[in-house]
């Protein structure tokens, strides 16, 4: 499942086509999603296929389709300084906090030790978390109607 | 693929290859799987973390919440970046971010 995640990026930034790429994405959410079902977290993962395989991968496949036109599959190949300087920024991000990781003592846990539920989950985001809630559905709400105002087109076809 | 460290590694994978894509891609959708990315490598450690090491007792979910509260947060966001790509490529005929320079000073 990690190879599906890996792979699925690399896929999401390399594929030619933008298609491939938004459909390599989803295929490395869907590889997350996995992830926190191995981590005994379902509820998590549920929410993450629901979310991001659901809404936000579909999300991003339609508008990539239907707007899609020659100024989309143009991809201006970067600068290769650019390339250069991103691998190497990659590569030492990587290695940096792979090396962190590593000289810890994280690879000691081997048992999930936590047993929590989605009613502890839910119990938590009612009880402790619910003016968090509140202020993220606001947030979405405002998120959701200043993107409808965004794409709005105008009755003469303009832009606004 | 059982210790916490695999899914530590992992999630640092994920965020280079995200960094990877911020750094190199002028393309605004490579940008957003880019940034999306980063964030599922960030969540994947919130649960990772929550899981193997519960703060104070073993049904501790304080890590998930985050994670959920996160989800919808970047489900939010990639609204919002997919309406402003549509109105760029409406105005300027190309997403490509570097010739976006109508708000330059």
């Amino acid at each position: 499942m990690a190879v599906v995640t890996v792979g699925g990026a690399i896929v999401s930034l390399e594929a030619k086509e933008l298609v491939y790429g938004a459909i390599g994405l989803a295929g490395s959410l869907f590889g997350v999603a996995t992830l926190f079902f191995l981590l005994n977290a379902p509820y998590v993962a549920v929410f993450q296929l629901a979310v991001y395989i659901g809404a936000v991968a579909v999300l991003i496949l339609f508008t990539v389709m239907l707007v899609r036109q020659e100024g989309w599959a143009k991809e201006v190949r970067p600068k290769s300084t650019t390339s250069v300087a991103g691998v190497i920024a990659a590569v030492a991000v990587i290695l940096a906090l792979t090396f962190a990781v590593l000289a810890t003592d994280l690879s000691r846990y081997t048992v999930i030790a936590n047993t929590a539920t989605y009613v502890d989950v839910g119990r938590l985001i009612s009880t402790g978390y619910a003016p968090v809630l509140e202020v993220l559905a606001l947030v979405l709400a405002a998120s959701i109607v200043g993107a409808l105002a965004l794409s709005r087109v105008d009755r003469d076809g303009d832009a606004s | 693929m059982n210790s916490l460290s695999d899914f530590v590694v992992v999630s640092a994978l994920l965020f280079g290859i995200g960094v990877y894509g911020l750094v190199t891609k002028r393309n605004a959708m490579r940008l957003l799987f880019a940034v999306e990315l980063m964030i599922n490598a960030a969540n994947l450690n919130f649960v990772a973390f929550n899981q193997y090491l519960p703060y104070q007792e073993a049904s501790n979910a304080v890590g998930q919440t985050v994670v959920l509260f996160s989800i919808a947060l970047a489900a939010a966001e990639a609204a919002v970046i997919l309406a402003i790509v549509v109105v760029a490529y409406r105005l300027h005929n190309d997403i490509d971010v570097s010739e976006m320079k109508t708000l330059e000073g």
